[in-house]
């Protein structure tokens, strides 16, 4: 499997990194060598293998469904770059539609 | 005073010769003269540190013999404290005080050990140099043109240069073994789920663990024995019963059944690091431990998997900095989609960029099975070979890296050459086992890691081992010239 430009471009997008053509290019060079190193799994027999998540084969532990956390607003929504009235403030993403 | 033991220490403050306060303060001074030169603390706290001094020497008046009370230590800057920074290595959290304390960090306060800073480290624990670390790297107290290891770097160099008595480190994937070898201390990782990960800033949920260095065995049985056990705040805490760690170390090791593991000493080994191994092997030997040859065929593959699969957590645990609710946001977004891009083209180093984009690529649709899900298949044998290997031994054995200390930008333009330092240590993260990495022989000036890999939840086997080869031997006892 061979890794191109736009392959890049499309991982910076789905992974929201803003990059430059000539990034773009230096992480090419670099993916396609790792790809190269991860080649050697390719090779591995793992029919009938399960893949595993947890080395110790641990599972999801359930609890009660009880609220645990307290309202901290005051000592979480300092560390934002922009809060108002307890919301968390980002640009506009819905566009303001004038009716006529 | 800062070279003594724990018990020595521990003993003394009991004793008045001097008190924690004292201790803290000699030792704030000490590391205002040394650390301009090694760099291995972020952000120094001598306030806090100072009264939590204070605290302690009043635990010890009442007659409170904990361990750690009022012993100097410090933190690796990815466990999250309450009104201190932490940074984690990257500019993305440069500006983060987190609102609550680490389990780990809760812990150690509660045995009373006083945390003195934040260390440095790789960006986000990714890096096995600390040059990816945003506030440039830590040195090695060896050789100041060599870099100290990685990606708990700030932690191995601190404790080899005398500055704390122990610390606190991450490994995902060699981070406290590598500079532990690197650097001539011994660090160890506990099993997986050993010690809680809340409050430790996350780089692959599924390897992370954190873990001590100590400039002995013993000191670190004590250390890992205060932040071992269950936490109902991290779903991955192991619950289960924690072994007498820093009693057992006394035990002889008479018998002990030791893997050399042979596919360890390949062609990419230094010739005279296996030489040292070898040399710290016939120790434990004459301890009355028997080396019988393991092979670990799979090891090999350890690297690649590895890289696949914490790429692939990476990718998404990192996608939480968005720009929103804390760390580095982007000046004058135009939109959402403008802010988050340019908050993590901004902030988050090369290394860390390099992770992600590899994560998300092999993790996106027509790859997943190809990568991710054979890399998981792949991490089964790796494991099950090991658990094989474990009904014929107590213990593996084998260097922890394949170099001492390579120079700074020796692998600058080499990503996968950087990986390959990782070589010997991946294949534990993958399969979940506690490794110790010991000081072996010192080759051309430089220390040696021999690593010992244990058994599930077998840690105080690997320090027990650790420490009677200290016992036998003087070579975790050299430090670095420095002032």
């Amino acid at each position: 499997m061979s890794v191109s430009h736009s392959d890049v471009k499309q991982a910076a997008h789905l992974a929201r990194i803003g990059l430059d053509p000539v990034q773009i290019d230096h992480h090419l060079q670099d993916l396609q060598q790792i790809l190269k190193l991860v080649e050697q799994i390719s090779a591995v027999d793992t029919d009938g293998i399960e893949p595993l998540s947890n080395p110790l084969d641990a599972i999801q532990r359930m609890r009660e469904d009880l609220v645990t956390e307290s309202d901290q607003h005051d000592k979480f929504q300092p560390l934002s770059a922009a809060t108002q009235d307890s919301h968390y403030l980002v640009p506009k993403v819905i566009e303001q539609v004038t009716t006529e | 005073m800062i070279e003594q033991s724990f018990n020595e220490l521990a003993s003394a403050l009991r004793r008045r010769e001097f008190s924690s306060v004292e201790l803290v303060s000699q030792t704030l001074k000490r590391i205002e003269t040394v650390d301009a030169k090694l760099h291995s603390f972020i952000t120094i706290n001598g306030a806090e540190a100072l009264a939590a001094a204070e605290l302690a020497d009043k635990r010890i008046r009442q007659g409170d013999t904990a361990p750690l009370l009022g012993i100097p230590i410090a933190h690796k800057d990815i466990f999250c404290t309450d009104g201190i920074r932490t940074s984690c290595g990257s500019r993305m959290l440069d500006n983060f005080i987190a609102p609550y304390n680490a389990t780990v960090v809760d812990k150690l306060n509660a045995a009373g050990a006083v945390s003195l800073g934040k260390l440095n480290m790789d960006e986000f624990a990714m890096g096995s140099s600390n040059e990816t670390s945003f506030y440039g790297p830590t040195v090695n107290p060896w050789d100041t043109n060599r870099v100290p290891g990685g990606s708990s770097g700030g932690s191995a160099a601190a404790v080899a240069a005398g500055l704390v008595s122990a610390t606190t480190g991450t490994d995902t994937g060699g981070s406290i073994r590598q500079p532990a070898a690197f650097c001539g201390v011994t660090g160890i990782k506990p099993t997986y789920g050993r010690v809680s990960r809340f409050g430790m800033i996350a780089f692959s949920s599924s390897l992370d663990q954190g873990g001590v260095f100590a400039r002995s065995a013993e000191d670190a049985a004590l250390m890992l024995q205060a932040m071992c056990g269950y936490d109902e705040k991290d779903s991955t805490s192991l619950n289960a019963p924690v072994n007498d760690m820093a009693g057992g170390v006394k035990n002889s090791i008479a018998g002990l059944r030791i893997g050399v593991v042979s596919d360890y000493f390949d062609e990419g080994l230094d010739t005279k690091i296996a030489a040292s191994v070898h040399a710290a092997l016939a120790e434990l030997e004459k301890l009355g431990a028997v080396l019988v040859d393991i092979k670990l065929p799979m090891s090999k593959l350890a690297v690649p998997a590895y890289y696949v699969i914490a790429s692939a957590e990476a990718s998404s645990n990192l996608a939480r900095y968005d720009g929103v609710r804390y760390g580095y946001r982007a000046d004058n977004p135009v939109d959402l989609e403008d802010m988050y891009k340019r908050t993590r083209e901004e902030a988050f180093g090369t290394e860390v960029k390099r992770r992600i984009l590899t994560g998300t690529y092999v993790l996106s649709a027509g790859y997943y099975d190809a990568y991710y899900l054979k890399a998981q298949k792949v991490r089964r044998l790796i494991r099950d070979e090991f658990i094989a290997a474990f009904e014929q031994v107590d213990v593996l054995a084998g260097p922890t890296s394949p170099t001492t200390a390579f120079q700074f930008g020796a692998h600058a333009d080499d990503p996968v050459a950087m990986y390959l330092s990782d070589i010997y240590t991946t294949a534990v993260n993958l399969a979940g086992l506690p490794a110790i990495s010991v000081p072996a022989p010192q080759v051309d000036g430089l220390p040696v890691g021999l690593q010992l890999i244990g058994n599930f939840l077998q840690e105080d086997v690997l320090l027990r081992a650790a420490h009677q080869l200290q016992q036998a031997t003087d070579w975790h006892q050299l430090r670095p010239p420095l002032g």
